[in-house]
């Protein structure tokens, strides 16, 4: 985490402090100040994580430690449409993994990966409980239910 | 899904009232219950209230919730907590989301009973970040319980104080087992701990804590209103009241089902769910999401409780219930949830960490054709080793889905092993395209499809696959306007 690849500017930084002031710096509100900042920044990378511990005094260390261990947060940033795919149980059984892979195929990219113009990110989720609808793709907000693989490039399509 | 076998007590209120308005909660009935506790009883005749019920938790494990609050009662602390575990990871199953959606009160005055029970007087509702309807929702709710004097000091003026908050998941399934969620409440990893000690002597921060699932509090306001033994008339000997399922899958309806325990597989797959999708034929039904088993044929008549589904290596699970029919490969649906459990095992512990990795690893030599007959005895060892040596229950319970299936569909494994042969057609590995001459016109289209030139025949005469060249990419398939072209 030593190489730095972003120059945080002083208000973004400002910005960090006033979520850890928020959750008056303490150590047992970690997740909600990483909550709020991800919100804010779309994503956590190592310097926004070095900020954060900085200012509520604990290990960079242990702020990655959580940072990786939970699916919510991520280091990379997402597409301007992060897409999400329900891998959960239901969707699985009704055919998401070939909604997945058209998915792949059109955006030419891998799961947890953006596309090229930063576009269109992919990931998948596990099970956003509305299981009657499988199988289900998110769009940002969006969610859009009983999705066969020929309606992928119509979802694609409201996005360009 | 309107049916007589049906009976709504923790889904009483959902669809029926606007759950962001504590008016229409109170109409039915809402906040009495807290009411009557607060005025009438003492905090141990309020417990046993519970017990007597024989209300056991729903969230999986299906622990006495009574003995569960008598514990924490008994516990000597100036601080205790009540903790809402709202982090419904099982995929599949959304029953808490529903409630929390659709009835918040009910869960905010169970808190409150609770915290009165056992002598706390904050509350905690964790709940996964992936929820926001049911946030914004629980959020309204606090602030208009609070806006009433229903949550806050004194409440009611008897003297008992109690508010709560929320805590936000951030995506992990382990979190649901509670010793893991009060760490992730306290801001850590969410990795279990080793029990004892339990939440109910040592808890967040410390503290002696109730963790108890949504659809268990929604329960606990109907049980002082109409009495433990009108709860405990309803379902079998060992498990009373009812469950609320989320019937999915290859089922004619799907949604959310609350039935008496003890009502049968077939009753619940044939009558509300309507019977298996385009008249196909029903293979197994998954009970129990990842730490459950699938269950066949054989078990749809077996009275759904706690007990039955663990002695027939399921489990209740929170209550996601996936129907499968024909198309679905047994060995499949194992692998893909041991995939779910090897990304969610947080690691701590190596049979878990290690041990699934293996056993998904097996499974999947075995859905690519490369597993032997050997493979299958590896399963059932290291999956039984992962189940008595694993530290928390997910670990516990992850080798079930495998070794459910091998007890249920043995000769599905040994089609994939020996005659290297997916049954249902679902291992892209052991199947190979095929062309079917009567119906092949000789088109080409396919031959021009190929990215690999694995397509010979002349124009106007039935084509052939060289399997021996062909990279399964699907794209003849697709290209063929005759049918012509099979997997098999």
């Amino acid at each position: 985490m030593s190489s730095v690849k972003i120059e945080l500017r002083k208000d973004q930084i400002e910005k960090i402090h006033s979520f850890c002031d928020t959750f008056n710096n303490a150590h047992g509100e970690l997740i909600n100040v990483l909550h709020k900042t991800q919100g804010e920044f779309g994503y956590l990378p190592a310097e926004v994580q070095e900020v954060i511990a900085d200012k509520i005094d604990m290990p960079v260390a242990k702020v990655y430690g959580v940072v990786t261990f939970y699916s919510f947060f991520t280091m990379t940033p997402k597409g301007q449409h992060p897409i999400s795919i329900c891998t959960g149980t239901a969707c699985y059984v009704r055919g998401a993994e070939n909604v997945l892979a058209e998915f792949k195929k059109q955006l030419d990219i891998e799961v947890g990966e953006t596309s090229e113009d930063g576009k269109f990110s992919l990931s998948c989720l596990r099970c956003v409980g509305a299981c009657g609808l499988a199988p289900v793709v998110q769009v940002g907000e969006k969610t859009y239910g009983r999705i066969a693989p020929d309606d992928v490039e119509e979802i694609l399509k409201e996005y360009l | 899904m309107v049916n007589k076998t049906q009976i709504r007590i923790a889904l009483r209120n959902c669809g029926l009232i606007n759950p962001e308005r504590i008016e229409e909660y109170i109409s039915e009935k809402g906040y009495m219950a807290l009411g009557k506790v607060l005025t009438e009883m003492s905090q141990e005749e309020a417990v046993n209230i519970i017990i007597d019920s024989g209300l056991r938790g729903r969230g999986g494990a299906g622990f006495p919730t009574g003995i569960k609050w008598d514990y924490a009662r008994k516990s000597v602390s100036d601080q205790k907590y009540v903790v809402c575990n709202a982090d419904e990871g099982d995929p599949g199953a959304f029953m808490d989301r529903s409630i929390l959606e659709g009835d918040p009160h009910s869960v905010l005055e169970a808190m409150a009973i609770c915290g009165y029970c056992i002598g706390a007087d904050k509350g905690l509702v964790y709940i996964r970040a992936e929820y926001p309807l049911a946030i914004e929702r629980l959020n309204i709710a606090i602030t208009q319980a609070r806006e009433f004097g229903l949550l806050g000091d004194d409440i009611m003026g008897s003297g008992f104080s109690f508010d709560i908050e929320i805590r936000y998941g951030a995506g992990a399934f382990v979190c649901g087992e509670e010793t893991a969620l009060i760490h992730s409440m306290e801001g850590e990893r969410g990795e279990p701990s080793l029990k004892p000690p339990f939440p109910a002597e040592s808890g967040y921060l410390g503290k002696p804590t109730n963790v108890n699932n949504v659809e268990t509090l929604a329960n606990i306001p109907v049980i002082y209103l109409k009495g433990a033994d009108w709860f405990s008339g309803i379902g079998t000997e060992k498990s009373k009241g009812t469950k609320v399922f989320a019937l999915a899958g290859k089922v004619n309806n799907v949604g959310l089902i609350e039935v008496p325990m003890g009502t049968t597989l077939r009753e619940v797959i044939y009558e509300i769910g309507g019977g298996i999708r385009e008249g196909k034929k029903f293979k197994a039904v998954q009970t129990g999401g990842p730490s459950g088993g699938c269950l066949t044929e054989k078990h749809l008549d077996t009275p759904i409780d706690y007990d039955n589904l663990i002695a027939n290596g399921s489990m209740m699970g929170s209550g996601g219930m996936i129907v499968m029919d024909e198309d679905n490969c047994m060995v499949s649906i194992a692998k893909f949830y041991l995939d779910f459990t090897v990304e969610e095992s947080c690691g701590k512990c190596a049979p878990c960490r290690i041990g699934n990795k293996r056993l998904n690893e097996l499974l999947g030599r075995i859905c690519e054709g490369k597993g032997t007959e050997a493979d299958l005895d590896r399963l059932r060892n290291l999956g039984e080793v992962i189940k008595d040596t694993s530290l928390c229950g997910l670990g516990q319970s992850s080798p079930n889905p495998v070794l459910s299936t091998l007890d249920n569909f043995y000769d599905e494994y040994i089609s994939h092993v020996r005659d290297k042969k997916c049954p249902s057609g679902v291992c892209k590995d052991l199947m190979e395209y095929f062309i079917i001459e009567e119906n092949c016109v000789g088109c080409t289209a396919c031959a021009r499809a190929c990215p690999v030139g694995a397509i010979t025949g002349e124009r106007k005469e039935p084509h052939l696959i060289n399997p021996e060249i062909c990279i399964m990419c699907g794209a003849c398939m697709e290209k063929c306007k005759f049918d012509a072209v099979i997997l098999k």
